[in-house]
This record gives structure tokens, sequence and C-alpha cells, in this order.
């Protein structure tokens, strides 16, 4: 084992100019995944603003007792689609009104008597807030004696679904297009290193080395080089970040997690790839 | 020690590289193995250390069956083997003694004990004060008593040594090949493939000689003939 470090870092010292080249590839080719995971985590991010807005409202029947509202609103919280009910009177309504329709402020203050029915504001938790949850919640809502009325925008629900939907395909697709045109960059850079030592392989056979002591060092390498790789371009998606942060738009950054997830997929990459490189070679010669 | 018995050899493309070739080489006898370029001895030596398949025949090699020998136990193979080129074959990247150490290190053999072994290796050939040196700066003929160090280090049975002398001047050939008498002398076997006549005239070893692919001479079973015959 101990050989095998040596030996991982030693070819860095040797052919510096390469490995550079490696690592810059690798970083460069996971900057350009790395950018688009920041467009679709920044698209995700605006779907969910979007989707926060998702809300059923149940309208009461006038007259609904106080109690049995109550104990509806907490009915319904029990439901485990729903985030939060809250109960909004006739009253406060109103005074809603009032205060965010000021163009009819007047008219809403000569009123005799309140038109406004009393409801329960019903929102959903995050993973809930589609089309068909939405609707199944709704259909509940309705069972209730004392609900008169449940609007939600369906038209909106429907389209925020779709919106999704060609988020996920397009991020799939273009996402595993990019990943894979990284990958096979990173392997002709790693097939690089490896053909420029077929010399020093094929004197380690000479002298008795088992395939498994040649390719230990080969693969330490490629997963140093890959996890470095991936830490540059976390780093590169950073600046360019800050960038649009700066002069652009208000953008999200990736979690810590996600960050991670990145040089996780350049170090497995580099890994993979030498073993692919070297085992190909091994077997060639 | 080595037996080769009615083996053929195929080139890829067809042809053949061997003819039926049988000999026997015994512990620690010294072997010359000639012939002109393209006669089959590299590919001899080339089946020795299982570089080539066999394509048919038996060949065995201290114990082991190399025709039938799996991918993996190779290296176990050439382990109990030197094995020396024309061309040296050292890595350019580190100096001799790290060159000669390389050989141990793969065999796993523990740290503590290389050290000595390289040192003692490379006292035997006569480099001991050129350990630090990388190969650049050595002569040919020092390049290749690093690389019989090197070939030497795991105390092989035998040692190939393919135109050991190819590259080297007069004087670092008499020097080379001296030392692989004195190899020889100490109990090894060795297995020298060459062209160079006036080396083989000038030791009484054995003579294996080669011509396209057939074994047409053999001093240990045939009669001695008149050496300035010989190609």
């Amino acid at each position: 084992m101990n050989l095998t470090i040596r030996e991982a870092l030693l070819a860095f010292r040797r052919a510096p100019l390469l490995s550079a080249l490696s690592v810059t590839t690798i970083a460069f080719s996971l900057f350009v995944v790395g950018l688009f995971g920041l467009v679709a985590v920044n698209l995700q991010e605006a779907l969910r603003g979007v989707a926060e807005r998702v809300e059923i409202v149940a309208y009461l029947l006038p007259g609904t007792p106080i109690e049995s509202i109550t104990l509806a609103e907490k009915d319904i919280e029990a439901f485990p689609e729903v985030h939060s009910a809250v109960y909004v009177s006739e009253d406060s309504a109103l005074a809603r009104a009032r205060a965010e329709l000021v163009e009819f402020r007047d008219v809403l203050q000569e009123l005799e008597r309140n038109p406004l029915p009393a409801s329960i504001e019903v929102k959903l938790k995050p993973r809930f807030r589609d089309a068909e949850h939405v609707n199944d919640v709704a259909d509940r809502l309705r069972g209730f004696g004392f609900v008169d009325d449940v609007r939600f925008g369906r038209d909106w629900v429907e389209k925020l679904d779709r919106l999704r939907q060609i988020a996920a395909a397009v991020g799939l697709v273009v996402g595993a297009a990019f990943a894979v045109v990284a990958i096979i960059i990173i392997g002709t850079t790693i097939r690089m290193a490896v053909l420029q030592r077929s010399r020093e392989i094929a004197i380690m056979r000479l002298v008795g080395a088992t395939n498994g002591f040649i390719r230990r060092p080969f693969l330490l390498q490629g997963a140093i080089k890959g996890m470095l790789g991936g830490l540059v371009a976390v780093g590169l998606s950073y600046g360019a970040y800050t960038l649009i942060n700066r002069w652009l738009i208000q953008a999200a950054f990736f979690s810590n997690v996600q960050a991670l997830a990145i040089v996780g997929f350049g170090t497995l990459i580099g890994f993979f790839g030498s073993a692919a490189s070297v085992g190909r070679h091994l077997r060639r010669v | 020690m080595i037996k080769f018995t009615n083996v053929f050899k195929a080139f890829p493309k067809g042809g053949l590289a061997l003819k039926d070739v049988s000999f026997h080489i015994a512990k620690g006898e010294f072997v010359f193995l000639t012939g002109h370029s393209g006669a089959g001895k590299s590919t001899v030596l080339k089946l020795v250390y299982a570089d080539e398949p066999v394509t048919s025949g038996e060949v065995r090699v201290s114990g082991f069956n190399v025709a039938e020998l799996r991918p993996r136990d190779v290296p176990m193979l050439r382990r109990r083997l030197g094995i020396v080129f024309q061309d040296f074959r050292l890595l350019e990247d580190r100096p001799a003694e790290e060159n000669v150490a390389f050989a141990l290190e793969v065999t796993g053999a523990r740290r503590s004990s290389i050290a000595a072994r390289v040192m003692r290796v490379l006292t035997q050939v006569g480099l001991a004060a050129k350990a630090q040196a990388y190969p650049r700066e050595l002569s040919g003929g020092e390049q290749q008593r690093v690389a019989i160090a090197r070939a030497l280090v795991n105390e092989p049975s035998v040692l190939l040594a393919d135109e050991p002398t190819g590259n080297l001047d007069e004087r670092a050939t008499r020097g080379v090949f001296q030392l692989l008498r004195d190899i020889n002398a100490s109990g090894t076997a060795v297995v020298m493939a060459t062209h160079d006549l006036d080396l083989v005239r000038q030791a009484p070893y054995r003579v294996i000689e080669l011509q396209e692919g057939a074994l047409v001479y053999d001093s240990a079973v045939d009669e001695p003939r008149d050496q300035a015959a010989t190609p």
C-alpha cells in the first residue's frame, strides 16, 4: 500500500505537465456539468418558489359554528399531504381585502354587510404540490358538510406540473449527455497517462509484477486527479455563480451535498476511467 | 531447468517462428543461443518467460508448465527468472539503485531487506559507487550492469540474456560477458542469445544454433564441428 501511494504521487512529480493537463481537462469537463447543474438547481429553486403558492381554499357556509371549524382545522392538518390549514374568518377576509385591494377601498369601506365568506386556507407539503394531490385534497375538503365550495388554480397547477416534467426530462437528458461527454474526455486523458507509462508497465511485467500491483497506483492516481478536478470544477462554478449573482440575476449555489457530489463524481470517473484504461492496456500487451 | 519438447510457434500472421524445437538446459549451465537475426533466438527466450504463447509442444521452466500457465501465474514464473535485453530497459526517471529495488518491490519484498540486497547486487556487478546515478548518466556498459543487477536481485535460477552486448563497444562487451561468466560460476544458469561469434569462440560453453526457426546444431548432442563453418 505504502508503495502504491508513493508510486501514485511520484507520477505527479515525474509528469507534472501531463498531470496538470489531466486535472485541468477533468476540471473543465466537470465545470460544464457543474454549470448545467447550476441552471438545474436554479430552475428547481424557481419552480419551488412558484409551487409554494399552490393553495387550496375551502369556503365555508355562513353560520358554521367555530367549534366545528376548529375541529375541522385539526383534522385537515392531520392529512398526510397538508403542511398547514389556517382559518380565515369573514372579518379578517374583509380586512385583508381592504388592505390588498386598494382600488376598491372606498367600495369596501361603505359595505353594510360583509359579503366575504369565511374560509380555511390549506397549504400542502412541498412534495404534494402537484395536480393529482391537490385534486385529491380538494375532494376530501368538499366532504366536510359546512364547506360550500373549494377553489384552487386547477389550470395553473396543471401547467406547473407540466413545466416540472419538462424541466426534469431536459435535466435528465442534457445532464446525462454532459456527463457522458465528461466521462469520454476524462477517459481519454487517463488513457494518455497510461500510454505515457506503457514502457514502465512493460518493464514492471517483465520483472514479475502482478496486474494488481501495476493497476493500483494508476487507480489511486486517477482517483486523486478526479478529485482535484472536481474541486477545481466546484471552484470555477462558484466563480461563475459569483459573477452571475453580481451582474445578472439573483441565483442559488449548490448545497454542500451537491458540491460534494460533483467532487465525488470526479473521483469516481477518475477511478473507474483508470481501471478501464489500465485493464485494457494490460489485456492487450 | 528449461526443457523444450517438440515446440512449434506460429507467427500471428502465418508462418512458423519455431519448428519442432527440442532441447534441455540443465541447472547451472551456460548456453549460447546463436543464429542470424530472425532465426528465432528471441522467440525461444520469449516462450521461456511466457511473453508469447506456445503454439504446440511443451515448455517447462523450473517446474512451470509454461504452455498451460494461467495468466495470473506468469508473474510467479518471471520472478524465478532474470531477464536482460540489448536495450537495457531501465526506467529513466529513477537512479540505478531504484531500478534494481523496483524488481524487489514488485514481489512484495520487505522494505527493510531491500536496501541491503540492492547494494549487494550492485556491488556484485561493480556499480556500488554509482548507485545514485540516473541511467542517462551511465555508459552503455554500466546501464547493462544495472539491468543485470536488476535481473539478479531476485536470485533467479536462470538468467536470460537477449543480445546483452548488442549495443556495447568491444571493451564493455568483454566486461559484461565476464560478468555473466562470473554469475554462471556462482551457480546461476545463463542462456545468452547472441550473434557475436567471437564471444562464442572465446568460451567453452554449449552452443545451440537456430536457423529459420529450426534447431540445426546443439553442441551437447551433435558432433563438434568446425567453428569457422558456423554463421
